[in-house]
Order: structure tokens, then C-alpha cells, then sequence
């Protein structure tokens, strides 16, 4: 499809961008299937693409959240400190029945994204600023909660993180119903436009007689609540609550798949399809790497010159 | 000390700044020293606030922990914290002057690191190499960083981000995935550079003094420093005065880079080794501080010796929270993010108001 849309062009250096940042993270996705189908061994298992899935699936669901902060033209940092939070809010009342502590563990997540959403929409702080300071206090408290790491032994815990429908585990199910829900809102509902009518051009929308404010602290809200929900699952699926290492280093994996998928930083637009393919894009070019037995370090090193020739690419469509 | 030598620098004024800095708004505290007739009182308390609000609290924290712990003020206790803050005052230099300019730096923290570790394996082949090789690696990742956001026009938190990772990358390559510990020579004079003390006070402090006084100079004498704040005033303006603001832009980020580095070296000198987990949350720490000492995010304004005081102030609350004890450091990062929060909000509605008024 890719191709053939090329063809069709003149040499218009603008549009043959347009086409890249807009298709060029499946094109990726694409070529890297095609390279581990040749080149490595036991790619095609259904057994390897269960894995794959389910590791790509928490990263995915903190991807829509920040795809939504992304599209307001601000961003969220505190995204892998609320995975910690929530990770710690479960072990500690997961004596009370397992659908309250998801429910305390999200309602944390909740409270993060009201503390950023209104330093961000009422005091006028900038999101790099608020949400930094958010992700080393909530990692802080996630730490005072619970010091160390502690193993989580439900029953239905361990269900949720490695039980499955036909094949298909619970983990990709609950991204797959999250990533249509939230391309759902964008697209279809009055808060998905007034969000990127803001995202476009904040002073515009307040002229608009939009409520700024309050579609700002909904979309923190939404970035916390689905961060909280990753951290959830990501519990569920290594058995443990891990404060101190679960979910560093979450924010740049989630902001890099929603760059990768064409979502502009400058605010606006949210593709929530190519925030997917990013998602998948980063976990394959991480497995990649590592079945070929390359150091993580050059994983790092790898995924910082994807997002640097992610927006390189998305450069030319700045907003004018 | 320093915040004595900035502000009489500035307090003469601006000679030989030709027209260019004096337009960029908000440029100059000092202004408030012969502020206009119309000015109201709340305007200059809430200014004044901006300006001498981390010194205030400073002295108050101090006085408070000297109070309530007698290991507070000894020489021991005031030596150790007046170390530990020399990193990262470095460090918190070069992020002024980017912070100034209006844009930030993740990457510090990272390169703190990597020049640490590259200090400390090139120690082995003299002090000279030891300081070159990190000035060149963390100079070019800067320069790099600088390239990307003024010339490409790249979002700077989105590129800094990005060379976090890759500088923690090409750290986890050459220490052999973070396995090699690269140890100094204890006799070697790199490790005397941050060993060594004078007036019994480390060398790495006066280091630090000395680069403090220097880089307040280049800000506020320099016509480059005109160009920072130019440039964080508002960017169209300055280069329409004809302010080379691709120039100034990748010269901060280069000079942040170098910072860090210095920074990573001068630690590693004085641990003796390359050690490969610091730096995580250093980002934070500096601009912390930056933002604590009055310079304000948006760029266009800020001081030098504001950045020292912050650094001071955060070091002192950390160490307060130490002689407490029963807080172990998951209350410090609690603290550390409410504060930087609490000031950034208050530095907030300082701005409005002054504007507003």
C-alpha cells in the first residue's frame, strides 16, 4: 500500500515526507518482520508472538495516555513512577480482594494525573516541569509504601497475567480494547476534538469558549488512569511488585512509540494506529537485538536514533 | 560569596551591550533597583521574592538545621555537603545558561556518567588524556544535541531525552555492560585534582567557585551572555537584532555538555574510580536548583549565583533529611519533588503578578 501511494507521487520532497512520517512506522514494523522471519530462528512460533505481544502490551497502554498528553501539546513523565505507585497500591491491598486493590491501585494513578493536570491547567506550570517533579515524588511514595520487592501470590493476579481466550492472552486483549477506546474518543466524541482543537493552538481554544482546563486535567486523568492500569498488569504478569525498577525509563519507551507513530510533539494531532505500530516497532527492534545477541546497551543506543530520525522526519510538519 | 560578585557585577549595569541585550525583556533583575515611579509595592516585594526567595530560605534552613542537630555545623559535616554539592553545582551551571536560553537539558545526568567513567579509564594514560577524552566525547554529544535543536529546529526535551539514552548506551558499551569498575591511580595528579584540599576546604569546591565566577562574567559581562538572554527573551526578536541564535542555541547545549562531563570527571577523581550508576535523577537535581536559585523555565531570565544557592539549599534539605534517619531516601525523593513543585508554582504566580501588576 506503502508502494504504491509512492508511485503515484511526483517528486514532491513535502508529500514524500508526509507519506514517511505518516506510513513510515509500518513500513518499519514491516521490514523488521521481514528480517526476523529470515534471519532469526523460531521467529514464526505462535509461542515467540505471544511473548512478544505480551511484553509490548503495558508499554503499549502507557503509549494512548501519553499520545493523549502528546496531543494536547504538553507531555507526561510521570507515567513509569504512577506504574510504581500502582504497583505498590496492589500488594498493599490486595489483602481487601483483588478488584479493590485494581481499583485503589487506579484511583492512585487517578490522583497523580489531577495533581499534574491542574498544576499544568490552573497554575500555567509547564508539563516537563510538573510532570518531572510528579515522577520523583510518585516514585518516592510508591518507595515509602512499599520498600522492596515483594512477590503477589493471587490466584487471580496470576490468571489475569498469563490467563487467555483462544490463544489470545487477557494482557493483549485489555491493550487492544484500550488502544480502539481511546482512538474511539479522538476521533469520534466533543472532548477527542476540543483536546486537539487545545493541542493546536491553546489561546484559540480558550477564545473558542472551549474548557480548556478541563479537558487538560482529563487528559492527565486518562494518562494516569492507563498508566496505573499498565502497572497492574505488568504486576500480573511478573508475579512481583517491584517499586524501584518497574516502569523506569517507561516514559521515553512510551513517548518514543508515540513519536514513531506520527503523532507531532507539537500538539494537535493523535494517530493512535501508528502509536501501536510504534509500540510493536520498539519491542521488535528490541528483540531483534538481543536474539542476535547484541548488548542492551546498543538497544539504547538503537532506540535513541529512532526517535531522534522519528522526529527529524516530522520536522518538516511543525505547525506553522 | 559568589551571589556577592554576580550581583555587583550586574549591579553597574550593562556597559559595552550594544542596544541587543537591553531589549530582551525581563533581561535584568537589577532594573528593580532604579524601578520606575509607577511601580507598586507588590510588584517589587513579589520581585524581590523571585530573586532573593532561595537565599531567604536558605539562611532560614540553615539556621534551623544548626538549631535542631549539633552535627549540623561542624567542619566535617559542612565540608562533606560542600563536596557533594561541587558536582552538581557544575552541572547545574551549564544548565542555567540552557535554561535561560528557554530550553532544557535531560541529558546531563547521563553524561555526568559516561565522563566519569571516561575520565577514569583515561587516567591510566595521564591527567591530560583523562580531561581531554571526556571534554571531547561529552563536548560532541553536546554539540551534537545543540546541532539538532537550533539548526533541525528539533524539540530540545525530545533530543536531550534521546541523547540521555544514548549516552547511558555508549556508558553500558565501553564499561563492558556496566561490569568494569575503571579505577585512578591514587598517586596520579588526576586524582590529587580531587583529592587534595586547600585551606581545608577539597579542591573540587574551588573548582567549582572559580567556574561559578567565571561563567557569572561570560553571562553577565560577556557579549555571548547578551545573546543567552536574547535569545530566551524572545528568539524572532533577538534575531532580527541580529543575534546568531542557531550559534548561541548549540553553544549552551555544548557548553551544558561540557559541564556535565567536567562534572563526571572531577567525581570520579575524587572516588578514585569510574563509577557507572551515578547521575540517574541528576537532570532533576539541576534543574531544580536552577529553578529554585530564580531562573525561570521559560527563558529570558535567571542568575548564576541563584543557581548556587539552589544547589545549596537542596543539598542542605538532603542533608537534613540524613541526620533525621528514620527518613530513608524514598521520603527525600517525596520531598525533593514537592519542593521543586512548591517552587515552581510559587515562581509561577511571582511571574503573573509582576506581569499582571
Amino acid at each position: 500500500m506503502t508502494d504504491l501511494a509512492l508511485r503515484r507521487l511526483p517528486a514532491d520532497r513535502e508529500r514524500l515526507l508526509r507519506l514517511l512520517q505518516d506510513y513510515g512506522v509500518y513500513a518499519g514494523v514491516a521490514v523488521l518482520l521481514l528480517v526476523n522471519i529470515a534471519a532469526t530462528d523460531n521467529f514464526l512460533s505462535a509461542e515467540n508472538f505471544r511473548t512478544q505481544a505480551v511484553q509490548v502490551a503495558p508499554v503499549l497502554i502507557v503509549a494512548l495516555g501519553m499520545a493523549l498528553a502528546i496531543g494536547s501539546e504538553g507531555v507526561d513523565l510521570s507515567v513509569g513512577s504512577v506504574m510504581a505507585l500502582a504497583t505498590s497500591l496492589l500488594s498493599l491491598y490486595l489483602g481487601y480482594g483483588l478488584w479493590i486493590a485494581i481499583l485503589v491501585a487506579v484511583v492512585g494513578g487517578a490522583v497523580v494525573g489531577i495533581a499534574g493536570g491542574s498544576l499544568i491547567a490552573f497554575v500555567g506550570v509547564q508539563p516537563i516541569v510538573a510532570t518531572l517533579a510528579l515522577m520523583v515524588a510518585g516514585r518516592g511514595i510508591a518507595l515509602v509504601l512499599l520498600p522492596q520487592l515483594k512477590d503477589v501470590r493471587d490466584p487471580g493476579m496470576a490468571s489475569l497475567g498469563s490467563g487467555d481466550v483462544l490463544g489470545v492472552p487477557y494482557l493483549v486483549l485489555i491493550a487492544a480494547a484500550l488502544a480502539l477506546l481511546v482512538a474511539f474518543v479522538v476521533r469520534r466524541t466533543t472532548f477527542g476534538r476540543q483536546l486537539l482543537a487545545i493541542g493546536d493552538s491553546r489561546p484559540a481554544a480558550k477564545l473558542a469558549g472551549l474548557p480548556v482546563r478541563r479537558v487538560l486535567i482529563v487528559v492527565y486523568v486518562c494518562s494516569g488512569v492507563l498508566a496505573a492500569v499498565a502497572g497492574v498488569l505488568a504486576t500480573a504478569r511478573l508475579h512481583a511488585s517491584d517499586p524501584t525498577s518497574l516502569g523506569t525509563l517507561m516514559e521515553l519507551s512510551a513517548i518514543t512509540a508515540v513519536v514513531v507513530g506520527g503523532t507531532p510533539l507539537s500538539g494537535g494531532r493523535v494517530r493512535i494506529g501508528g502509536t501501536v505500530a510504534g509500540a510493536v516497532l520498539i519491542q521488535l527492534l528490541t528483540a531483534t537485538l538481543i536474539k542476535h545477541d547484541l548488548p542492551p546497551s546498543w538497544t539504547q543506543i538503537a532506540q535513541a536514533v529512532v526517535i531522534i530520525l522519528a522526529v527529524y522526519a516530522a520536522r518538516e510538519r511543525g505547525k506553522r | 560569596m559568589n551571589g556577592t560578585a554576580t550581583s555587583g557585577a550586574s549591579g553597574t549595569g550593562l556597559p559595552g551591550a550594544p542596544g541587543a541585550g537591553s531589549a530582551a525583556p525581563g533581561q535584568d533583575p537589577d532594573v528593580l533597583d532604579d524601578e520606575p515611579a509607577g511601580a507598586s509595592r507588590g510588584e517589587r516585594l513579589s520581585a524581590l521574592a523571585q530573586q532573593h526567595g532561595a537565599l531567604v530560605t536558605l539562611v532560614v534552613a540553615v539556621i534551623a538545621a544548626s538549631l535542631s542537630f549539633d552535627t549540623f555545623l561542624t567542619g566535617d559535616n559542612l565540608e562533606n555537603m560542600a563536596v557533594s554539592s561541587a558536582f552538581l553545582a557544575v552541572v547545574a551551571l551549564g544548565m542555567t545558561f540552557v535554561i535561560i536560553t528557554g530550553g532544557i537539558d535531560l541529558s546531563v545526568g547521563s553524561l555526568f556518567a559516561l565522563g566519569g567513567v571516561l575520565a577514569a579509564w583515561g587516567s591510566r594514560y595521564g591527567t591530560a588524556v583523562a580531561l581531554l577524552l571526556r571534554l571531547a566525547v561529552c563536548g560532541l554529544i553536546g554539540l551534537v544535541n545543540g546541532l539538532l535543536i537550533a539548526r533541525s529546529r528539533l524539540a530540545p526535551f525530545i533530543v536531550t531525552l534521546a541523547a540521555m539514552l544514548g549516552a547511558r548506551g555508549i556508558l553500558l558499551a565501553v564499561t563492558d555492560e556496566g561490569t568494569e569498575t575503571y579505577l585512578v591511580d591514587k598517586s596520579s595528579f588526576f586524582a590529587t585534582l580531587g583529592q587534595s584540599k586547600l585551606l581545608g576546604v577539597g579542591l573540587p569546591v574551588w573548582i567549582t567557585l572559580a567556574l561559578f565566577v567565571l561563567g557569572a562574567v561570560v553571562l553577565r559581562r560577556g557579549r555571548f551572555g547578551q545573546y543567552v538572554y536574547a535569545v530566551g527573551g524572545n528568539e524572532d526578536a533577538a534575531a532580527l537584532m541580529g543575534a546568531p541564535v542557531a550559534r548561541t542555541k548549540t553553544a549552551v547545549y555544548t557548553l551544558s555538555g561540557l559541564c556535565a562531563g567536567l562534572a563526571g570527571a572531577l567525581n570520579a577523581a575524587w572516588l578514585v574510580s569510574g563509577v557507572t550508576i551515578l547521575g540517574n535523577g541528576m537532570e532533576l537535581e539541576a534543574i531544580s536548583a536552577v529553578v529554585i536559585g530564580g531562573t525561570l523555565l521559560t527563558g529570558g531570565f535567571g542568575f548564576i549565583s541563584g543557581s548556587l544557592v539552589g544547589v545549596a539549599l537542596l543539598k542542605v534539605i538532603q542533608n537534613v533529611i540524613n541526620q533525621i534517619g528514620s527518613l530513608d531516601s524514598a521520603y527525600q525523593q517525596v520531598v525533593s519533588g514537592a519542593f521543586l513543585a512548591l517552587v515552581v508554582v510559587a515562581q509561577t504566580w511571582l511571574g503573573r503578578r509582576r506581569r499582571v501588576l
